[in-house]
């Protein structure tokens, strides 16, 4: 195999390679470790974790549907004392880089959490995840209003006073992401993860209800892939210079070359895990190869490359 | 290694037959030597639709028995009914078609110690893991009673072979089409008693397990449910399938069915909260 470099960076932190976990989809680690040695991919994203314990939504928090599935977890989780008790000294004795992915119910609960990673040995970088649509109050979204995801962002960033890289989680379920984008740059957020799911619903044409217990539930999977890859390619044209986690239903090499050439550095990988857990595996070895059919000499040198000018082709 | 489904590995196997009982089918699938790492109540998870399916899920299955002496290696069966698209799907394979499975998977049922009575509840085709499960317990000395339900006969599951290991079947039906009229917990409390069960081990409907834990809480009795609670990976990271049950401590908290399941002490789980916001 010809040599390529494969890594990618997301502000002062490097990966060896560009494929992750997306948050909410590895639970703690342990449970996908029984099938492929961890540090292998480029870097755990962890769930989402909270401040305290939260045993998340009620049951049925599933439906399957066309090329896809809604959830409706409601960010069930230990709390962030537990998380580091528990999860991050296993996740570094097996050598995993890890990104922590946490969400707070205010501006606050953000800025106490990133308090607490300061000091833990270990994590590459913080995923603030201000779009997780399974909660009570639409309100509560952070990255459906641009005012209050700058704020948590800012805040998220005077506590970690640079210490750890910054990518925040946006929602595509806006009017403008760029400018929301924008935002959470202008506030201090060193990269960006796109996207997390879309708001949808399944009702149940037997009991003629909404079919989820908490009603709503987050669509994934290659359903949303399209929306993701213009959601990054729109948030690329507009920051060039940002890192971008692009993720939305990758569930092969090429698709995760897509999301590659649309302006993403890294991927994620959720759903396509659930069907198969060795995806993240062979998306990996797959994307690597297209890479290099291609004849691209590094992962970086194909980040965005869908947005060259035309009659610019490859040497 | 990992702490969780340690004795678990994705494989392609290849089916080594697949066919029709009743409204069911019964797919036997060659796993070589993983048949023998498992054990009555674990649960396997196929990838269904073949290449460019729509279908993004695994689906779960109890393993209803394993083999580890048949001619080809070790073979894994399980018992099917083609209710969705896919379910259907694997309905539809056939002798040496390769499947994608995860196997083996969840928890297990608990084995007694000592060869005590023990009684078998199953609903629908929930009573095909049963079966591996009565050979088990025949085989160190229990005497096993077991008690079959469905909403109408077609719905049983009861193939011949498998009553070897059983002392008495009882088969009820709601509509009276088989057995007696009626369900399988209408006369439990009696059973367990009469018989002088320790054990009583079901598979079925939530609704029936949650029906059989006040009988056998009642009675101080031992009860190891394989519960049912939809999937959508079946190794333990979507967290779509939890239920509420108790801790040590007495409080609740949602437990994942494939991981701290299927098979669950019924008189741990909170059944009246299912489907509630904790």
């Amino acid at each position: 195999m010809t040599a390529i470099d494969f890594s990618t960076t997301i502000g002062h932190a490097w990966f060896p390679a560009p494929t992750f976990t997306a948050s909410g989809c590895a639970s703690s680690g342990r449970e996908l470790a029984q099938f492929f040695p961890l540090r292998e991919m480029g870097g755990v994203v962890t769930k989402s974790v909270m401040s305290r314990m939260r045993p998340g939504r009620p049951t049925p928090r599933m439906a399957e549907t066309p090329s896809g599935m809604l959830n409706s977890i409601g960010l069930q989780g230990p709390g962030i004392d537990a998380f580091l008790a528990q999860d991050i000294s296993y996740l570094v004795e097996q050598k995993a880089r890890v990104i922590v992915s946490i969400a707070g119910e205010t501006v606050e609960e953000y800025s106490t959490l990133a308090r607490k990673l300061r000091s833990v040995s270990g994590i590459s970088a913080v995923e603030v995840n201000i779009s997780c649509p399974n909660v009570e109050n639409r309100g509560l979204v952070f990255a459906c209003d641009p005012d209050a995801s700058r704020r948590v962002i800012d805040g998220v960033r005077r506590t970690l006073g640079g210490e750890l890289p910054i990518i925040a989680k946006l929602s595509p379920d806006v009017t403008d992401l760029v400018s929301i984008a924008r935002g959470v740059v202008d506030a201090g957020a060193d990269g960006l993860a796109l996207i997390n799911t879309v708001l949808g619903m399944v009702i149940n044409v037997n009991t003629m209800r909404p079919h989820l217990g908490g009603k709503t539930g987050g669509l994934s999977g290659p359903a949303i892939r399209p929306i993701a890859v213009r959601a990054v390619y729109q948030v690329h044209a507009a920051l060039p210079k940002i890192p971008i986690l692009g993720m939305g239903g990758i569930a092969n090499g090429k698709d995760a070359f897509e999301m590659i050439l649309a302006g993403a550095s890294g991927v994620s990988i959720g759903t396509a895990s659930f069907g198969n857990p060795t995806a993240i595996m062979s998306i990996q070895s797959e994307l690597k190869q297209l890479l290099i059919d291609r004849g691209f000499k590094s992962l970086k040198d194909a980040v965005g490359y869908a947005h060259r000018e035309e009659g610019v082709t490859r040497e | 290694m990992s702490p969780i489904n340690k004795n678990a590995k994705q494989v392609l196997a290849p089916v080594a037959s697949n066919k029709r009982v009743g409204i069911y089918h019964q797919i036997i699938v060659n796993i070589g030597d993983l048949a023998q790492k498992c054990k009555p109540g674990n649960f396997v998870a196929i990838q269904v639709g073949g290449d460019n399916s729509a279908l993004v899920l695994r689906r779960a299955f109890a393993i209803s028995r394993v083999s580890t002496s048949s001619a080809t290696g070790g073979t894994m069966e399980l018992i099917v009914a083609p209710h969705g698209q896919g379910s259907t799907w694997l309905c539809n394979r056939v002798e040496g078609d390769l499947i994608d499975i995860v196997v083996p998977l969840g928890t297990a049922f608990g084995v007694p110690t000592e060869p005590v009575p023990v009684l078998l509840v199953g609903g629908g085709y929930g009573s095909a893991p049963l079966f591996g499960l009565a050979e088990v317990l025949n085989a160190r000395g229990s005497r096993v009673d077991m008690i079959l339900g469905a909403s109408t006969s077609s719905n049983i599951y009861a193939p011949m072979e498998g009553k070897r290991a059983v002392n008495t079947m009882r088969i009820y039906t709601e509509d009276g089409s088989a057995g007696q009229t009626g369900r399988v917990t209408d006369h439990l409390y009696e059973q367990i008693r009469d018989l002088n069960i320790a054990v009583v081990y079901s598979c079925g409907p939530m609704s029936m397990l949650s029906a059989i834990t006040t009988i056998t809480k009642a009675l101080d009795v031992v009860h190891q449910c394989s519960v049912e609670e939809s999937m959508a990976c079946g190794i333990g990271i979507c967290m779509t399938c939890v239920l509420p049950v108790e801790g040590e401590d007495g409080s609740i908290s949602m437990l994942r069915s494939c991981i701290d399941g299927p098979v669950m002490d019924g008189s741990l789980v909170s059944w009246n909260q299912v489907g509630k916001t904790l």
